[in-house]
């Protein structure tokens, strides 16, 4: 990276833009929840502290930490954005790059080419390192909490706010309905 | 809300000093206010009314949380998943009644009588309460009808969302009786608060109003005497006192970080079970060497934080737990005491939901791979319930000072030690048995059990006792050593039978409200 000798004459934030990536990809399943919500089927994650193979690494690790079978690649990129956010920090910058070098050298210059399984184990291994828990502690926030894996996993999040009182707080049917008293009573109404 | 309140000196020595604005504070304040005694309540956190409160469960946790450093140490798991997050309360006015899910449960009457009942367990420190469920019974009365707990006063129940049908089929297939429980949250309009509307955000905050909180109900009344003034954001570092061992009011620092003194006629710490010893102890002097209030040695120690633990089942069919209230449904049956299951004391069984970021966080802390995410797959068909029992004072659990951490204000930090006890364990045992039987008598697929969540139950580090040497407090709160001194949270708990805290937390505010004021007039303080 011929870049980085002259970097001292940048300034940092140049320098970090300079050497950001980006994530491309397309929506796998064109009638599912989240592209219901997307503008179009392509989308484009742009990258500040990382580059567009070390956010490609990061995604498949991801991945491979938190499977879910028809989760769109879209979803797991918030991930990959915030440890690009992360990576601002030089410390969290150097964990994220020297464990990306590490797995890299353990696998002729190039992880990405080994196959599944392969891979799976070799972040096994790391279980416990601080680059590992960097990327699980990130992931099972980032992952879970933003609006595409809500529609993705069926949770309504803020669209509770108005209450659901009269909109599917009881709408099983699965189950016969308990009876009153032991169910309680709609707002106005009372057992006599 | 803070308007037009009266204000008092800094060297008014007539006022009352409540530190704290939750559920023992916020009460305790009003009932002063009411009888026309002027109170300054001193409140950690900053205002947050009910339009601020967020339908979204990280930033909520942000903005309420107490999140201010502690430590832990000791052999439960949260020492490993959330090191310098022992407790899951709130640094806000209105306190963790910001965040309870709002079931108020009367403690059983066997309870009060802990090592009468159940004898001397050994490792345990068990004691009885210095009061009786009968003496407390009228206050109780009192606690229910202020906050409008459902099935109490002709308020009926509320109305059950999917997680309470659930619960409900697998308590009737095992023989247990379910309802949608004994609630603080209004099933119909009253008291000038709405009834709610199913949000599902109990944790982060009423914005309805429909849950009882201190905020938007004791509080601005207590305001509305003309005998209350409420300070947010003053963080009280020490309990002062003169020559005679009395105390004389305290220092805090102010919203901008300065130090004050306000002095007072009585000082009441409500703090919550943490924070409450950690002043005591902050506030040693070379007449208290050990702290305040603490010639027992028993301040910290006998900290409880409830037998829990929560049963997550999936479905083949939707349930969407997360819609409507977080506490559904009670099931009672398992709280009585029969040693025949293998532990003293009982557990509630009660409906649980968190939302899909907390479930991540909280389902299995640290966890990853295939079988965490099969769970989250089928979040819209999971439902979930509470395990919350009695569990056993330890003179070793407890609440010590960190001298190596401090916090922003360099004062040492509580350091929070808890180790189960082989009757929490079993207890906890027997409990996940019976919420897996139950969910999958209605057809569970799969079970997952969740370890303890940072507790919002925290009690008993200055314990009320009978004698001077087992505890910190009297029957009324009073500290055996400092006549003008009182605890009023929870706590003064003696021990921390099965039922959420809250209601008794309440009633005991009340009923020491009356003693406070009696004292006064009598001029013995």
């Amino acid at each position: 990276m011929p870049i980085r000798s002259f970097s001292h004459t940048l300034s940092r934030r140049v320098f970090l833009k300079a050497s950001g990536g980006t994530l491309l990809g397309t929506l796998a399943f064109a009638s599912g929840p989240i592209a219901l919500l997307a503008p179009s089927r392509s989308w484009a994650m742009p990258l500040e502290a990382l580059s567009s193979r070390e956010g490609e690494i990061l995604l498949v690790i991801i991945r491979q930490m938190f499977p879910h079978a028809n989760l769109e690649d879209a979803v797991y990129t918030f991930v990959v954005k915030d440890l690009d956010r992360a990576a601002e920090a030089e410390q969290t910058r150097a964990l994220l790059q020297g464990g990306i070098a590490s797995l890299d050298e353990g696998a002729s210059g190039d992880w990405l080419t080994l196959d599944t399984q392969d891979q799976f184990r070799r972040i096994e291994a790391l279980e416990g390192t601080s680059f590992f828990e960097k990327i699980r502690s990130t992931a099972v926030v980032s992952l879970y909490n933003n609006p595409l894996a809500f529609a993705h996993f069926g949770y309504q999040g803020e669209e509770g706010d108005v209450g659901y009182l009269y909109n599917g707080f009881s709408d099983l049917t699965w189950l016969p309905d308990p009876p009153q008293p032991e169910d309680g009573f709609m707002p106005g109404t009372t057992a006599s | 809300m803070l308007d037009r309140q009266t204000q008092f000196a800094s060297n008014d020595s007539n006022v009352v000093v409540v530190i704290g604005s939750g559920a023992g504070g916020g009460t305790l304040a009003n009932e002063l206010a009411r009888q026309g005694i002027d109170v300054v309540v001193l409140e950690a956190g900053a205002l947050h009314t009910r339009d601020d409160f967020l339908a979204d469960e990280w930033a909520s946790f942000s903005q309420l949380a107490w999140l201010d450093n502690r430590t832990t140490s000791g052999s439960f798991r949260l020492t490993k998943d959330f090191p310098n997050l022992p407790a899951w309360i709130v640094k806000s006015v209105g306190g963790t009644t910001v965040h309870w899910a709002g079931a108020s449960l009367r403690i059983q009457p066997h309870e009060f009588r802990a090592l009468s009942e159940y004898g001397t367990l050994e490792d345990a420190n068990l004691l009885d309460w210095p009061l009786s469920y009968e003496e407390l019974l009228p206050y109780y009365e009192n606690a229910e009808d202020r906050m409008g707990v459902t099935r109490t006063n002709s308020i009926p129940g509320l109305p059950g969302n999917n997680n309470f049908h659930v619960m409900y089929a697998g308590a009737r297939k095992l023989g247990y009786t379910c309802n949608t429980g004994h609630m603080a949250i209004n099933s119909q309009i009253r008291d000038g608060r709405a009834a709610c509307q199913q949000r599902g955000f109990c944790f982060q905050g009423c914005r309805t109003g429909a849950k009882w909180s201190t905020l938007y109900t004791e509080l601005p009344a207590g305001i509305a005497t003309g005998h209350l003034e409420l300070r947010p954001q003053s963080h009280v570092a020490t309990i002062e006192h003169d020559e005679r061992g009395h105390v004389t009011g305290v220092t805090y620092f102010d919203t901008d970080g300065n130090l004050q003194r306000q002095r007072a006629r009585m000082v009441a710490v409500a703090g919550n079970s943490i924070e409450t010893p950690r002043l005591l102890l902050n506030s040693a002097s070379s007449m208290f060497p050990d702290g305040l209030a603490n010639s027992s040695g028993q301040v910290g120690c006998n900290y409880m934080r409830h037998m829990t633990g929560s049963v997550y089942a999936t479905f083949d069919e939707p349930v969407h737990m997360y819609r409507g209230t977080t506490m559904a449904g009670i099931i009672s049956e398992e709280a009585r005491h029969d040693p025949s299951r293998g532990f003293v004391g009982g557990y509630e069984m009660e409906t649980l939901s968190l939302g899909l970021p907390f479930m991540a966080a909280f389902l299995d802390p640290g966890a990853w791979g295939r079988k965490f995410t099969g769970a989250l797959d089928q979040y819209d068909r999971m439902a979930g319930m509470w395990l919350v029992g009695e569990d056993m004072p330890r003179e070793s659990n407890r609440i010590t000072l960190n001298n190596e951490a401090k916090d922003a204000y360099g004062l040492p930090v509580a350091n929070v030690h808890y180790d189960d006890h082989p009757n929490d364990i079993a207890m906890r045992e027997h409990a996940f048995q019976q919420g897996s039987k139950l969910y999958e008598s209605v057809g569970a697929k799969d079970i997952y059990l969740t370890p303890p969540y940072p507790s919002t139950h925290n009690l008993g580090s200055c314990r009320m006792s009978d004698k001077a040497r087992d505890g910190v407090c009297n029957r009324h709160g009073q500290t055996h050593d400092i006549p003008n001194l009182f605890i009023s949270d929870g706590s003064q708990f003696t021990t921390s039978a099965a039922e959420n805290p809250t209601l008794t937390i309440v009633a005991l505010a009340v009923r020491q409200a009356e003693h406070m004021g009696k004292l006064m007039k009598e001029g013995a303080v």
